[in-house]
C-alpha cells in the first residue's frame, strides 16, 4: 500500500495545517495512548510517574512529533530517511512494532478531535498510510 | 502483533459477564444519548469505505462506490450507516449480555453476509474517529478507553458464532 502522488500532497497539506500544534498534538496522542492502552506504561517505567500530561509526557511527545516531521519530509522514502530511528528503536528502545498501530491510532483521534473539519475521509486515508508507511519503516531494522 | 483497535486480552467466555464501572456506564449511554444516529452511522460507514476500500466487498448492491464523493452521497451508505448505530443502540441498552442480545446478529453476519470478523475493527475505528470528531475537546482520553471498550465488547460479540 504504497504511497501516491495524492496520498504525499494530501499529507503535506494537512501537516501545514496542524503542525503548529504539533506539541499538543504530540501530548495529547501520548497522555490518551497510556490511559486507554495501559500496557503502553511499561516503556516509561524509568519515569518518576507515567501521568497524562506530565513534564515527562510533554517532552517525549514533541520527539516523537519531531520524528512525524522528519518523516513528512522524507516522504518519498521513508526507509532510507528514517533509518537512524529504525536503528534507535530496534536496538536501544527494543518497542514491540505492535505499538505502532496503537501510538498511530491515537495520533489519528487527537488530529479529529482539533481538526474535525480537516480530517476529511479522504485525508484520514493518506495520513493512514502514511504512518502505516512510518510505522514500516521503524521496523526496518529491527530483524 | 496485537491489534489496537481491540482492547487487549478481553475474555468473553459464556461464564464470564464484562463488568462495567460506573464510569463507563454513563459515558457510553452519555455519548450515545448526544450523538445523532443519522448523522455519525452514515459518517462512519462512509469513512470506512474510503480509508479501507475493501470493505467495499460487502457492499456490491449498493450501487455507485466509485470515490469518496460517491460513497459520502450514496443513500443506501446513508441508511445502512443508521442502521449500524441502532443495532449498537440495542448493546448500549443491554450493557450486561451484549453477548446474548447479539447473537443472531453474528450469526447473520458468518453465515449470511459472510463478514470477515476483523472487518468490525476497521468500522469501530472509524466510528471512534467519527465521535472524536464530533465531541472534540470532551473526547478525552478516559471517554475514548470507556468508548472502545464498548467497541471491542461489540466487536467480540459479533464474532462468536462464527465457525
Amino acid at each position: 500500500m504504497s504511497l501516491s502522488d495524492k496520498d504525499k500532497a494530501a499529507v503535506r497539506a494537512l501537516w501545514s495545517t496542524i503542525s503548529k500544534s504539533s506539541d499538543a498534538i504530540g501530548n495529547d496522542a501520548l497522555s490518551r495512548m497510556i490511559v486507554v492502552y495501559p500496557q503502553t506504561k511499561i516503556y516509561f517505567s524509568h519515569w518518576p510517574e507515567v501521568i497524562p500530561g506530565s513534564i515527562h509526557i510533554k517532552e517525549h511527545g514533541k520527539k516523537v512529533m519531531g520524528g512525524i516531521e522528519l518523516a513528512v519530509s522524507k516522504i518519498d522514502d521513508l526507509k532510507t530517511g528514517l533509518f537512524e530511528l529504525s536503528e534507535q528503536h530496534a536496538f536501544k528502545l527494543r518497542v514491540d512494532p505492535g505499538n505502532f498501530k496503537i501510538l498511530n491510532h491515537c495520533i489519528l483521534v487527537v488530529i479529529a478531535t482539533m481538526f474535525p473539519k480537516e480530517f476529511t475521509p479522504e485525508a484520514h486515508v493518506s495520513l493512514d498510510k502514511f504512518l502505516s508507511g512510518v510505522a514500516l519503516a521503524l521496523a526496518e531494522r529491527y530483524r | 502483533m496485537p491489534e489496537n483497535s481491540v482492547s487487549a486480552d478481553l475474555q468473553t467466555g459464556s461464564d464470564k459477564m464484562v463488568e462495567w464501572t460506573d464510569f463507563e456506564r454513563d459515558t457510553i449511554k452519555d455519548i450515545f444519548s448526544r450523538i445523532e444516529y443519522d448523522v455519525v452511522g452514515p459518517a462512519a460507514l462512509a469513512r470506512c469505505l474510503v480509508v479501507y476500500p475493501w470493505t467495499q466487498r460487502y457492499f456490491s448492491g449498493f450501487g455507485n462506490l466509485y470515490n469518496a464523493a460517491a460513497i459520502k452521497g450514496n443513500p443506501m451508505v446513508s441508511k445502512h450507516g443508521t442502521t449500524i448505530m441502532h443495532g449498537l443502540d440495542r448493546a448500549v441498552k443491554n450493557l450486561d449480555d451484549i453477548e446474548n442480545t447479539y447473537t443472531e446478529l453474528s450469526v447473520l453476519h458468518s453465515e449470511k453476509l459472510h463478514v470477515d470478523p476483523d472487518n468490525f475493527k476497521l468500522l469501530a475505528d472509524c466510528l471512534t474517529i467519527v465521535v472524536a470528531a464530533q465531541l472534540g475537546k470532551e473526547f478525552t482520553g478516559e471517554v475514548q478507553a470507556a468508548f472502545q471498550k464498548f467497541l471491542a465488547v461489540v466487536v467480540s460479540s459479533l464474532g462468536r458464532q462464527y465457525h
